[in-house]
């Protein structure tokens, strides 16, 4: 099986479901020449022109406007937004208008959009190319949130992503773009949106994380090990439709429930899980529930440092599994 | 040439428009319907707007005011009362939605919200896919001047200039944003000022005479199909009626200023054109004033029988139920 990246996988995805279905088009800000800043659309111009990679005036509120008018002639838009960060001028259309298409129209309308964006922090961007922003629209009925940790679970939910019927959000944790690296088949197949996946089983306590935070929860497992504690490893994948069967099952086993995200702490969606938790597994707890993230502050500080502050790491995250497994 | 069947058919959908509206008011000063918001004044423009299209294959993006559009498009009287109650049958939304936020799939008008202009950059992205599949449609959208403040719309119209989209951006300017004259919305003379620094054509049109607009938009639709690109029509009108049924207007206006706008009202100006056409006749027109008011009235005494929603469906179709991987 060849072994890429996740930026290499998420390109492939987007080539394989162009070749598949010519409703399939891109747009955004440099996606077209330049392959986008990240390169995510690299050589997608040149083999499907500039029609179907679309670069967009800078303004993203009419990436995903346009991806709306789009997607209700029955087109099948894939929307770049350059950093998570420059989403907020297409907030209104998210969330006004996308999320709510179906639900005001009584199911006679949909828009089958999906919007790419980079998300999260540790890689110098300071408040403003740094930003974990699920949460904001986790929160949304009528949208989709997927967050992909590795290669093969990126390719085979924005392959999904692309084939549903409504607006998906899928944001990429662009710290693990060239560092994440693993297993892709050569032959087709998806990932569904919804289930979370455990990834690593055990039984003193559950970690639940997604995105760049599932790749260091692992690492954090292998040092709790070396301690003889075994961490169970869940990786959320698709934040909306939650999974709380998985997540009631891990804690079931564990008794034991730490959330890590780098979002910051208050109203984060370590905060949902959280309360699922306390919903459906109270009688099975042996600790609180605990959660570790981002601090409350205004966004990801630039100087290394304060950046190394704000981030959550492998150590850190062995450290609150180790205090809640020895509670 | 418009042909006399179809002059008269213009007429008939805005006076057919005009009695609904009319009627609508009455409904909320008896306590029967929650809100209104009117489009009388603004009908000719909407009318002579979509007779200058392609009804049934090209797409519409209309706003709040567009009752006597969606009249123009086969939204039926019957259909506006449903709304207006919050009714199960109303087809725009099943009671969801306030009334006036269109929707109609058989016409090609997507769902509309209430937050201004923000059908602009669909109605692009509309124009993209057509141009995209090569068709020779045209999309229509129209807003308030008001809401041409809007950074939504001119990214919206930016998009379309940009890529030569097929789509005219109908402006009613009906000189009032609820209580703020024109003149502190912009600091250009009206809307199709905009068009300039925008990279489109701008042209103004009398709103008030149903017959200049339909000339108007027709050259737009032709130029856009030929593929050479969107047209800013600002058409110049009056809302005579307080911005809706929650509003009073007698706090920012005189009743002078709207008596006098209401010596323009398009209604008198069609009827007046036609029947010095010889099109129209007293007679005639009695006609259709009480074939008006039988369609109204059914249309009311339907929807005031009709039925609720049920609270059991108010969760479905938050998500487009099945997810084809074929």
């Amino acid at each position: 099986m060849p072994e890429m990246t996740l930026i290499e996988a998420i390109r492939q995805a987007m080539d394989e479901e162009m070749a598949r279905d010519p409703e399939v088009f891109i747009v955004g800000e440099d996606v077209g020449k330049r392959g986008g800043v990240f390169r995510a659309t690299m050589g997608l111009y040149d083999k499907y022109g500039e029609h179907r990679v679309i670069d967009s005036p800078l303004a993203e509120l009419s990436i995903v406007g346009v991806g709306i008018g789009a997607a209700l002639y029955g087109m099948r838009p894939i929307c770049e937004i350059q950093f998570a960060d420059y989403i907020f001028p297409a907030f209104n259309q998210i969330v006004g208008e996308a999320a709510r298409m179906c639900y005001r129209s009584n199911g006679t309308w949909s828009v089958p959009l999906v919007i790419r964006a980079p998300y999260g922090g540790g890689i110098s961007g300071g408040l403003y190319h740094s930003q974990s922003v699920e949460a904001f629209f986790a929160h949304v009925p009528g949208l989709k949130v997927v967050i992909p940790s590795n290669p093969y679970d990126a390719k085979g939910l924005l392959k999904s992503a692309i084939r549903d019927p409504n607006p998906v959000m899928f944001f990429e944790p662009k710290k693990g773009y060239r560092l994440i690296r693993g297993e892709v088949p050569e032959e087709e197949y998806l990932v569904p949106i919804g289930p979370a996946k455990i990834s690593r089983f055990g039984r003193d306590v559950s970690i639940f994380a997604y995105g760049m935070m599932h790749y260091y929860a692992l690492q954090a497992a292998e040092l709790l090990a070396q301690e003889g504690i075994e961490a169970e490893v869940v990786d959320l994948r698709t934040l909306a439709p939650v999974d709380k069967t998985t997540i009631l099952e891990s804690v079931k086993r564990t008794g034991k429930a730490l959330i890590v995200h780098e979002d910051n702490l208050t109203l984060g969606y370590g905060a949902e899980v959280a309360a699922i938790i306390a919903e459906h597994a109270f009688t099975d707890l042996d600790a609180p529930v605990r959660r570790l993230a981002g601090p409350d502050v205004p966004g990801v500080p630039f100087s290394p440092p304060l950046q190394e502050w704000f981030m959550p790491n492998p150590q850190k995250i062995a450290d609150a599994a180790r205090r809640l497994a020895q509670f | 040439m418009l042909s006399k069947e179809t002059k008269l058919d213009m007429y008939w959908t805005m006076l057919l428009s005009r009695r609904l509206d009319e009627r609508s008011w009455v409904l909320h000063r008896q306590g029967r319907i929650a809100f209104h918001i009117s489009g009388i004044g603004q009908e000719a423009a909407q009318v002579g707007a979509a007779f200058a299209l392609r009804r049934g294959y090209d797409w519409f993006l209309p706003y709040y005011r567009d009752i006597a559009l969606m009249i123009a498009l086969g939204y039926t009287p019957r259909d506006f009362a449903l709304s207006m109650m919050g009714k199960a049958e109303d087809i725009t939304s099943a009671g969801r939605q306030m009334p006036s936020h269109w929707s109609l799939r058989s016409a090609n008008v997507p769902s509309q919200s209430a937050t201004v202009a923000t059908q602009t950059s669909h109605a692009a992205g509309i124009g993209l896919a057509i141009k995209l599949h090569g068709e020779d449609k045209v999309v229509l959208t129209c807003i308030g001047e008001g809401a041409t403040s809007q950074g939504e719309w001119y990214e919206g119209v930016n998009w379309a200039a940009v890529h030569r989209l097929p789509v005219i951006f109908l402006v009613q300017n009906n000189q009032y944003a609820i209580s703020e004259r024109v003149e502190r919305q912009m600091a250009v003379p009206g809307p199709a000022a905009k068009a300039c620094g925008l990279g489109l054509d701008g042209r103004e049109v009398d709103g008030t005479d149903v017959f200049q607009v339909y000339e108007v938009i027709a050259e737009a639709a032709e130029k856009a199909r030929r593929g050479e690109g969107p047209s800013l029509i600002e058409a110049k009108l009056y809302r005579i009626t307080p911005h809706s049924s929650d509003d009073d207007d007698r706090t920012y206006r005189s009743r002078e200023e709207v008596e006098a706008y209401k010596k323009r009202d398009p209604l008198l100006i069609a009827q007046a054109i036609l029947e010095k056409e010889g099109i129209l006749t007293p007679k005639k027109l009695d006609e259709m004033e009480a074939k008006a008011k039988q369609i109204v009235d059914e249309a009311v005494e339907y929807a005031e029988k009709a039925a609720y929603p049920s609270v059991e469906d108010a969760a479905t179709h938050v998500f487009v139920e099945e997810v084809s991987h074929a």
